[in-house]
């Protein structure tokens, strides 16, 4: 578990005044993740999205650490190029410093465009953290349907219509593919929980391979709230069960934290506007769809972490 | 045929694949990342295996798609690694929105290409359609006419690469060059590391007392600037590729320039045309030098910087030029080499030469002695006026 008193004296790498919205929860993953690694060296490269445009518009940069971009669908590929360059120069004595790679993408990078580029660094064994802040949709662009987009989310590109209701197909499930690499270290969480976050982050810093973190990340803009409900709302996902907080460590699955009670889901959905046509009583059955498929995958999970607890690896 | 030049060199038989790998051997990257893709597999396939018997201190990394490859290979070169790749035809086209990303961020990497013909309809054979269309994408571009070329065009391409701060493809014509086995003299490993001498970038991200930021977003405030720097880069590159080719002839004996003039000086006709058909069109040219025809060729090695004063120059006093295109540009009018062509001469104000357009060979088609003597032919023809100029593209050896 992190300290909160000792991250407190970490210094910060990633200066304010960037341009991320404000109530932005991407400017809160890079932050966090970047003190829980701050006794670390780190490389960081980003997927082309809000975090990168938004941290680095030139002559400017947020970075006080080496950042690098290059394009969207390839934050993986590329994190991978620099830490085969910094195993091999290592192994001439061309440099002597230990140091890290983190890949950042979202959710348009990650589960979709970049996905091939992930999974292929990810099975050659590239000693890197991937973080996923996962915002449901290509915000960058203006909020179109990703992979990642729940059923039921009204997009500009799978918008709620007088025939449709939003996105029609249920989202896929990422850190489940990335468990299926055999990595050491994949883990899932959310926003409003810096203790969980920061751990995961240093954990996954720590195994010798590759790493993966998918952090759910409200979007203000996005998902249509009050910006100062950034947090709670990160935290109603948790709560719901709708994004429950688990790692799996060398395959063995473990639920990191349980909500003190259960929530509807409707707690968490009620808060944000792309899911307000829902609430039509037309609309009443996709909503008993939704908290069903809710239901179902908190219980695979349970019987996953049971498993873990005698040795079943995944 | 080739002949030792150099005092401690050795002639091999070689396939320009072996000699493109054999280089890349000598010049022994820090990274290699590629993917495998007719008829340039074998470049990287011969490259693991030095890797695998530990010949080389390289770290490869068999990525899982060309886009990758070359995301791969220009991070390891940001982060300070000298890095390498190859490939061909398709491969080259999924890399391209990277291939303009390491011109744009000024990265030196340098890539060995196998000219194929792109899809569709797949084909797997020699044509220049693959680079052609890689033509702007800030990447200097060095092709070969044979196995010696490529070899001693990798070596000079390193340095060229690192002082011009620009990306740079050596290519072969797919099996013609890449898969034929030919006589090469190659250099002693440390010779040539000598004369590619230690890769010193100015700043990289492995640096990390010294952090930056590479990759930015840039708008309407500075994005022209860096784009017009890139366009000056390739410009100036010039000066750097001549510096190059001096030092290698000083070195290795071989003399390389921008572009080859064979019995160009007095000729009256003369081809222009790029690798591989070069070596054929020299034999047409022997062939009519004897008959007291007054036949030239001028081979294109650099196309990327293209040096139209000295391309200019080269032609002025020639009556009649065909510009032979192993590409087609479905412009709607010429192809490549001869738009290339034509603009550096009315530039240079070189109106005199009459000039007709080419494409040839697409898909790997043979062009033989037979095909080159008809365009000498059609040439002369143009010259005495016999025959007019086509204000379109001439198609050599295609079923109409």
């Amino acid at each position: 578990m992190a300290n909160l008193k000792e991250l407190s004296k970490n210094p910060e790498v990633i200066t304010g005044g960037h341009r991320l919205c404000a109530g932005c929860g991407a400017g809160v993953v890079i932050r966090q993740a970047l003190i829980a690694a701050a006794n670390k060296n780190v490389v960081v490269t980003s997927a082309t999205g809000c975090m990168e445009v938004s941290t680095s518009v030139y002559p400017f940069t947020a970075w006080k650490i080496p950042f690098f971009h290059s394009a969207f669908e390839n934050s993986a590929a590329t994190a991978s190029g620099i830490e085969t360059a910094y195993r091999s120069l290592k192994k001439q004595g061309k440099l002597t410093d230990d140091i890290h790679f983190i890949a950042f993408g979202g959710d348009g990078g990650t589960y979709d465009i970049g996905l091939q580029s992930l999974s292929g660094a990810a099975e050659r064994g590239h000693k890197m953290l991937y973080i996923c802040y996962d915002n449901e949709a290509y915000m960058n662009t203006g909020i179109q349907r990703s992979s990642a987009t729940p059923l039921g989310a009204d997009t500009t590109t799978a918008p709620a219509g007088k025939i449709e209701q939003g996105k029609e197909q249920n989202r896929k499930n990422l850190t489940h593919i990335m468990i299926a690499h055999n990595i050491p270290y994949v883990a899932q969480t959310y926003l409003g929980n810096w203790n969980d976050f920061v751990t995961k982050v240093q954990k996954a810093l720590e195994v010798d391979g590759p790493s993966f973190i998918n952090i759910l990340t409200p979007c203000r803009l996005g998902w249509a709230y009050k910006p100062e409900d950034t947090m709670n709302i990160g935290r109603l996902a948790m709560e719901t069960c709708l994004w429950p907080a688990y790692e799996v460590e060398r395959g063995v699955y473990k639920i990191n934290i349980f909500p003190k009670e259960k929530k509807p889901v409707t707690e968490f959905l009620k808060l944000q506007g792309r899911f307000k046509h829902l609430f039509k009583p037309e609309n009443a059955h996709i909503l008993e769809r939704i908290q069903k498929q809710v239901d179902d995958n908190w219980a695979i999970l349970q019987r996953r972490a049971e498993l873990g607890k005698t040795g079943v690896v995944a | 045929m080739i002949k030792t030049v150099y005092s401690k060199g050795k002639l091999v038989a070689k396939t320009g694949n072996e000699v493109m790998a054999e280089a890349m051997r000598q010049i022994e990257p820090d990274v290699v990342a590629a993917y495998p893709i007719t008829p340039a597999t074998e470049i990287v396939q011969i490259f693991s295996q030095f890797v695998a018997d530990g010949k080389v201190k390289t770290e490869f990394v068999a990525v899982e798609s060309e886009h990758s490859a070359m995301s791969a290979t220009l991070a390891a070169c940001a982060a300070g690694a000298r890095a390498m790749t190859g490939t061909s035809s398709q491969g080259l086209c999924l890399m391209w929105e990277m291939l303009n990303i390491a011109a744009g961020l000024r990265l030196p990497v340098v890539m060995a290409e196998v000219n194929r013909a792109i899809s569709a309809p797949i084909n797997i054979h020699g044509d220049q359609s693959d680079t052609m269309g890689a033509r702007d994408t800030g990447w200097i571009q060095i092709y070969s006419e044979n196995s010696q070329e490529a070899y001693d065009n990798m070596i000079q391409a390193i340095r060229i690469a690192e002082q011009a701060k620009l990306p740079a493809m050596v290519t072969t014509d797919g099996f013609i060059i890449s898969h034929c086995m030919e006589v090469a003299e190659v250099y002693p490993d440390e010779d040539v590391k000598k004369f590619i001498g230690e890769y010193k970038p100015e700043r990289f991200l492995l640096d990390i007392k010294r952090p930056y930021t590479l990759g930015s977003i840039e708008l309407q405030d500075y994005y022209f600037e860096h784009r017009w720097q890139l366009a000056q880069a390739m410009r100036d590159s010039t000066k750097v590729i001549a510096e190059v080719g001096a030092d290698f002839k000083k070195t290795f004996g071989r003399e390389y320039d921008f572009f080859e003039k064979y019995k160009l000086d007095d000729a009256e006709l003369a081809i222009v045309v790029i690798g591989s058909t070069a070596g054929t069109a020299k034999v047409v040219v022997d062939q009519l030098r004897e008959k007291g025809i007054k036949a030239g060729l001028l081979k294109v090695r650099v196309f990327r910087p293209f040096n139209g004063e000295q391309i200019a120059k080269d032609l002025a006093n020639i009556k009649a030029i065909a510009v032979l295109d192993k590409a087609d540009s479905c412009s709607g009018t010429f192809a490549p080499l001869f738009t290339d062509v034509a603009s550096a001469l009315y530039a240079n104000g070189i109106t005199t030469p009459k000039l007709v357009n080419y494409v040839y060979g697409l898909g790997g088609r043979e062009i033989g002695i037979k095909d080159l003597t008809d365009i000498y032919a059609a040439l002369g023809e143009i010259a005495s006026g016999k025959r007019a100029v086509s204000k379109n593209v001439e198609y050599c050896g295609v079923r109409i």
